[in-house]
């Protein structure tokens, strides 16, 4: 498999405090991942150095089959090279509709005179329904978002990105406050969506990473500790110092 | 009889003087003559008597002489006041009896005895016992000077007991000196001793020796102390030089294009000029071909071109000349008033320097409470002003109640604080509070209060501005030379600054409050779980941000004058003063003020008529300011917490 | 746009059938018709008033649904009037010169024209020279595209500066406050080159129509008004209610997502402060010959918190709200202080509504603020949603 997106050696202070200390990292096209690691880890930030929210002090970030540089870039243009990104509290339009809120997301073009002049086309609403099916939200296309439930919002968010067609999505705690049932879908939904492109997910619940059954990624002060199966790193002596032996104590 | 018994009297009166002395009457009577008729060369011997004797009551006899008030009664020679009908003694200066049927003789000095009396007068009064009018003639001297004030300034110098006095009479000595010395070796002394001092008068002094006028000629004239020759379209507009020219009858008026006209509409035949019909005079070209027929006629004169211009400027050569024709003081003139300016132009920027301070601890003290509010809440308070507003009316209706105004003004400061606090407190309870989490909405909510609140003001208080008055210990101002100087209102402003931020930072580093505060700030959810009650911290923070308002409005008030607009003059540069320095922080706040303060003034300075556009050009500095450093001089970085 | 944005978009249908019946009504009231129920200055109240409407439409797409609360509209507004104002003042005094040059015995020339005209208008600042600004004035073709190009040019600089470097929020507000302010004190000065604190005036006499009455130039531009308030309203309507909509609003409610999802959300706060500007600008040239006069203080930047004010009041993210705020506020405001309502005496104190006003309405929008955050327009919509 080919490399997708490649950060090596990046940093990122606040301050003083080093949220990201010479991390390295890599994700292949169509691949399941998943980063784990405490709070304060720097999985937030990686996230935002990776979408161009921050910029990293040192360290390279480098994209697709070109090597093109994200760094310098701005987050609209990264979104743009094909990286959606879900946030972890669900941040969906409240005040449109699920058919508006997917219909934004869709991949079309981007500037203003052209959504100024956007007309909708039986291509595109065949797109939303696609993708309402794909997250299970077809009874709800006409309904506001706001109205949806947390679990329902959620899976909105990953539709959204869907429908921005990324090669990467960057999913920030997706099973964060949701049922079993919930999680068995979003599970379901994310494993689907993986097939086709590379699929990274932020999470600290280790019940959802077991599920997702993918390769994984620890994170502890900054950096990588280890990489590996699920089985492979809760063996690691280092993860279990500092990250599992905490919650078994 | 009764004149033999008032001068007992007078002599009685005189006894001190009289151990010594002769009495005035007398010396007047050894120079009866030339009391009487006094000449310009003789009058010489009884002034020197005069200033000899050293009595007190020559300088009235010497006043009412100038003044042709002085009489003789031709009956026994004795010489009198006369004024009103009465005539007065010299000695004792009391009536002697009525003018009327007594035959007197005047005694009338001519012009050039006048002035001679005038300068003894001078001389007496630069050695008057009294330092008042020893102080007064000096100042007489200074305002018109003159070449004949120098000799007596320097005589009654080695007899100044005051040293301060002395001082200034020496000065005064050297600025005489400079334009009046006798010899040049003298003059250019003075002027090279001139070149340390930075005061007005000495470069009015300077400037005068210096004074040019505006010439022209063929060729440069011999002999003229030549400053500067100016070539015409550098130096001197063409326009300029050209009426120079014309006014030396050195060539010929040029026609205006009103002139042209009024020569045309003077020669109009049967609707044509010049042959021309008038209707087509419509453009400059058009009359000037009628105007050239017309003067090809000798009606009119020649028109003068543009080239004929050029050449006659061309033809000569225009310069400056000094009045002063010696080359050497001229030059001796120049090094040193370039010397002064030099030291004034480094004064000036000194004294910009504490202008821009003062400047700046003012917009510190208004916008440090915003600081608070905006930076450390999150909170845009459109009524801030309108709190400074409200300080500045407290202290007004204090110093009605109390007149003292040292007393006053320590009242109303604490004053001023607790009704400030208690109106944002208020504020806080019953508006902010609902809106914490909906910024444009508290800005725009504030701005309702701030509205209601001028208009009351209006309402309570009137339209006019009202006084606020610092006490007089606070009037006049600090000066370190003729160029820098601060008034102690401003040192107080000053200083009232700093006691604010090192108390600010005081009660945001050291007290639980700030601690509180701060936590409240940081992370609300997790300070109340800990025990701290947010709602209050949040109404206290506010409260002190609002009090400090109140207390900057008193500051604010004692220069500037009580208006219910006050305010509005101060919230746009506060909100810019917490913007540029950056949120959240005093330091900000400081360097923010600091920055506006001395831009504004750095502006005006080079911009000195237009205060206005000082203020535009400071804005649009401020809006490409924000372009390189969005979040303030200080940024507080941190991951941000968008999502 | 067409047939089936309007019947998406009924509203919009009710709004120009509304805007067109008080149009009709107020022409039949007014003295052109002979009835002269409404007097000629109340036209020119009215039709001020749709001026404000039109800019306050402006002001809630940019506020309301971009969520930019914009200090500076009235900015473009008056830069909008100070364009038009310019060939009005131009030629109108080029008339009046002409007419005392045609006395002289010599038929003027270009350059006489032009110094009399210099003297005549720029006399009040000490000064005869056209300075660079007014060289257009003499058309009103090219004065009239100025009326359009100087708001969004300086909303396109302006803004692009603003957005660039990220600045949102309560930072914005007081920015473009700040520029607000700049140009007011600009515009104070004498040497701005349009006459300091005089301004311009006499911008009421329509340089050709010297011969037609006050009342028919009033109904004239009361139509012109309307015409605009109608074009914009429908404009804003198109543009906040397809995809554009969505997305503006979407950059209301949640910048970062925006911009996650691809979208230079810049570009599109650009695109929308400078029409909405270009629109101002357009208003204001509509409203200055009603007024008669403008000068810098209408430019303050008091005048533009009034014109959020007024969309608060009306009611944020609806288009007739802000059209219901500006006509309700700004009317009633011109009642209170004009003394239309009468004194409540109290006794002790009695209150005088010009005195008071003020402090009502600062008052009243605080409670509409905290207990009606959707303004006018809120109630309304309870109203119209109740049946359903």
């Amino acid at each position: 498999m080919t490399t997708l997106l490649e950060v090596s050696g990046v940093s990122v202070s606040f301050d003083g405090f080093r949220a990201i200390n010479n991390l390295s990292v890599q994700f292949a096209e169509a691949e399941l991942r998943a980063i784990i690691g405490p709070n304060g880890a720097g999985k937030t930030t990686f996230m935002d150095v990776v979408t161009g929210k921050t910029k990293p002090d040192e360290g390279r970030v480098i994209w697709g089959e070109k090597n093109i540089s994200l760094l310098g870039m701005s987050e609209s243009e990264i979104a743009m090279e094909g990286i959606g990104r879900k946030f972890q509290k669900p941040t969906v339009f409240e005040d449109q509709t699920v058919r508006q809120n997917l219909a934004m997301a869709l991949k079309n073009p981007r500037g203003p005179f052209a959504v100024l002049w956007h007309k909708r086309t039986k291509a595109n609403g065949a797109r939303i329904e696609a993708i309402a099916e794909q997250i299970g939200l077809t009874a709800q296309l006409t309904r506001i978002a706001g109205e949806l439930s947390h679990g329902q919002k959620q899976w909105l968010e990953i539709g959204m990105l869907l429908a921005q067609e990324p090669r990467l999505l960057l999913v920030d705690e997706p099973a964060a406050g949701m049922s079993v049932e919930e999680r068995e879908k979003t599970t379901n939904i994310l494993r689907e969506a993986a097939k086709t492109r590379a699929v990274v997910v932020v999470e600290h619940d280790m019940e959802f990473v077991r599920r997702l059954g993918c390769k994984v990624t620890v994170l502890h002060e900054g950096s990588v500790l280890a990489e590996g199966s699920l089985d492979h790193v809760t063996r690691n002596q280092k993860v279990i110092d500092v990250y599992l032996g905490r919650g078994h104590a | 009889m009764l004149r033999k018994l008032l001068m007992a009297l007078a002599l009685c009166c005189a006894m001190p003087a009289l151990a010594t002395a002769q009495t005035l009457q007398s010396i007047l009577q050894t120079h009866s003559e030339e009391v009487a008729k006094p000449g310009r060369r003789t009058v010489g011997v009884l002034l020197d008597d005069l200033v000899a004797s050293e009595l007190p009551q020559a300088v009235p006899f010497l006043e009412a002489w100038r003044d042709r008030e002085i009489v003789l009664r031709e009956d026994d020679g004795l010489f009198f006041r006369q004024r009103d009908g009465d005539l007065f003694d010299l000695d004792t200066g009391e009536v002697v009896g009525a003018s009327d049927g007594v035959a007197l003789a005047e005694a009338r000095p001519n012009g050039g005895v006048r002035r001679a009396i005038g300068d003894v007068l001078v001389q007496f009064q630069l050695s008057d016992p009294d330092i008042t009018k020893r102080q007064a003639a000096v100042d007489a001297i200074a305002r018109s000077m003159d070449a004949s004030q120098l000799a007596p300034l320097a005589a009654s110098v080695a007899g100044e007991p005051d040293p301060t006095l002395r001082a200034t009479k020496e000065r005064l000595i050297g600025l005489l000196q400079a334009s009046f010395a006798p010899t040049a070796d003298a003059r250019i002394q003075a002027i090279a001793d001139l070149g340390s001092d930075l005061s007005v008068d000495t470069r009015a002094v300077l400037s005068k020796i210096l004074a040019t006028e505006p010439g022209v000629a063929v060729t440069l004239p011999e002999g003229a102390n030549i400053a500067a020759i100016l070539t015409p379209g550098v130096d001197l507009g063409t326009d300029e030089a050209y009426a120079q020219l014309v006014k030396a009858s050195l060539a010929p008026p040029v026609t205006s294009a009103a002139d042209v006209r009024r020569a045309l509409e003077a020669n109009i035949v049967d609707g044509t000029v010049g042959g021309l019909p008038v209707a087509t005079m419509d453009t400059q070209e058009a009359r000037a071909a009628a105007y050239q027929v017309l003067a090809e006629a000798g009606t009119v004169p020649p028109l003068v071109t543009p080239d004929d211009q050029a050449a006659a400027l061309n033809a000569h050569v225009f310069y400056l000349s000094y009045s002063e024709p010696d080359v050497a003081i001229t030059d001796a003139a120049r090094a040193s008033l370039d010397a002064i300016e030099t030291k004034v132009a480094l004064s000036q920027a000194a004294d910009l320097g504490l202008d821009a301070l003062s400047l700046a601890s003012i917009y510190f003290l208004a916008a440090i409470g915003l600081a608070i509010t905006f930076g450390v809440m999150g909170v845009i308070n459109m009524a801030h002003g309108e709190f400074i507003m409200m300080g500045a009316y407290t202290g007004y209706v204090v110093q009605l109640f109390v007149p003292d105004y040292t007393v006053s003004i320590i009242i109303a400061l604490p004053l001023a604080f607790a009704v400030t606090f208690g109106a944002g407190v208020a504020m806080e309870r019953l508006v902010i509070r609902h809106l914490y989490h909906r910024p444009l909405e508290t800005l725009l909510a504030t701005f309702g209060i701030s509205i209601a609140l001028q208009q009351l003001a209006k309402n309570i208080f009137g339209t006019q501005a009202r006084p606020l008055t610092s006490p007089s210990w606070l009037d006049g101002a600090l000066v370190f030379n003729d160029v820098i100087a601060i008034s102690y209102i401003r040192i107080a402003i000053f200083v009232l600054a700093l006691i604010f931020l090192a108390l600010i930072v005081y009660v945001l580093r050291r007290t639980r409050l700030g601690l509180e505060v701060r936590a409240v700030t940081q992370n609300p959810g997790m300070a109340s779980s800990m025990g701290i009650n947010p709602d209050r911290i949040n109404m206290m923070t506010f409260g002190l941000g609002s009090g400090i308002a109140g207390i900057a409005g008193v500051a604010i008030g004692l220069f500037a004058q009580v208006t219910s607009e006050m305010g509005q003059a101060y919230i746009v540069q506060s909100f810019m003063t917490v913007v540029v320095g950056g949120v959240g922080s005093v330091f900000g706040t400081l360097a923010g003020a600091g920055l506006i303060g001395g831009l504004q003034k750095g502006i005006e300075w080079l911009n000195p008529s237009n205060t206005l556009a000082a203020q535009t050009y400071m804005i649009l500095f401020i809006i490409l300011f924000i372009q390189f450093r969005p979040k303030g001089i200080v940024a507080l970085k941190g991951r941000s917490s968008a999502d | 746009m067409g047939k089936s944005f309007l019947s998406q978009n009924p509203s919009v249908l009710w709004f120009l059938i509304g805007l067109s019946v008080f149009t009709l009504v107020v022409t039949l009231l007014s003295e052109v018709t002979g009835i002269a129920f409404i007097s000629t200055s109340f036209v020119k109240t009215l039709g001020k008033t749709l001026c404000l409407c039109l800019i306050a439409v402006a002001m809630d797409v940019v506020w309301g649904y971009c969520g930019i609360l914009s200090l500076g509209h009235f900015a473009f507004f008056g830069i909008g009037g100070y364009a038009i104002g310019m060939w009005l003042m131009y030629a109108r005094t080029e008339i009046i010169v002409l007419e005392s040059l045609a006395g002289q015995v010599l038929p003027p020339t270009p350059q006489e024209v032009s110094d009399a005209i210099g003297t005549q208008i720029f006399g009040v600042v000490g000064s005869s020279e056209f300075p660079l600004i007014w060289a257009f004035a003499d058309s009103l073709a090219l004065q009239l595209l100025m009326v359009v190009l100087v708001p969004g040019a300086l909303a396109l600089v302006f803004g692009w500066l603003a957005f660039r470097s990220r600045v949102t929020g309560v930072y914005l507000s007081i920015l473009t406050q700040a520029m607000t302010l700049a140009l007011a004190l600009y515009l104070f000065q004498n040497d701005s080159g349009l006459r300091g604190n005089n301004g311009l005036s006499g911008l009421q006499n329509i340089p050709g129509f010297e011969d037609t009455s006050q009342a028919t130039i009033s109904i004239i531009f009361f139509w012109a008004s309307a015409l605009a308030l109608g074009l914009g309203y429908v404009f804003f309507a198109w543009v906040v209610s397809g995809k554009m909509g969505s997305v503006i609003k979407g950059i209301r409610d949640n910048e970062a997502r925006v911009r996650f999802l691809g979208y230079h959300v810049e570009s599109y706060k650009l695109f929308i402060f400078t029409i909405t500007a270009v629109v101002s600008g357009i208003a204001g040239a509509l409203y200055y010959p009603q007024a008669g006069i403008i000068n810098p203080g209408e430019i303050a930047p008091i005048a533009s918190i009034y014109l959020a004010v007024w969309v608060a009041i009306g009611g944020r993210g609806r288009l007739y709200g802000a059209v219901i705020g500006a006509a309700f506020v700004s009317l009633l405001s011109s009642w209170f202080t004009g003394g239309g309502a009468p004194d409540v005496p109290l006794g002790f104190y009695t209150i005088k509504w010009t005195d008071w006003w003020l402090v009502l309405l600062g008052l009243s929008f605080v409670a509409v603020t905290l207990f009606f955050p959707k303004g006018i327009g809120g109630l309304f919509d309870k109203l119209v949603r109740k049946p359903s």
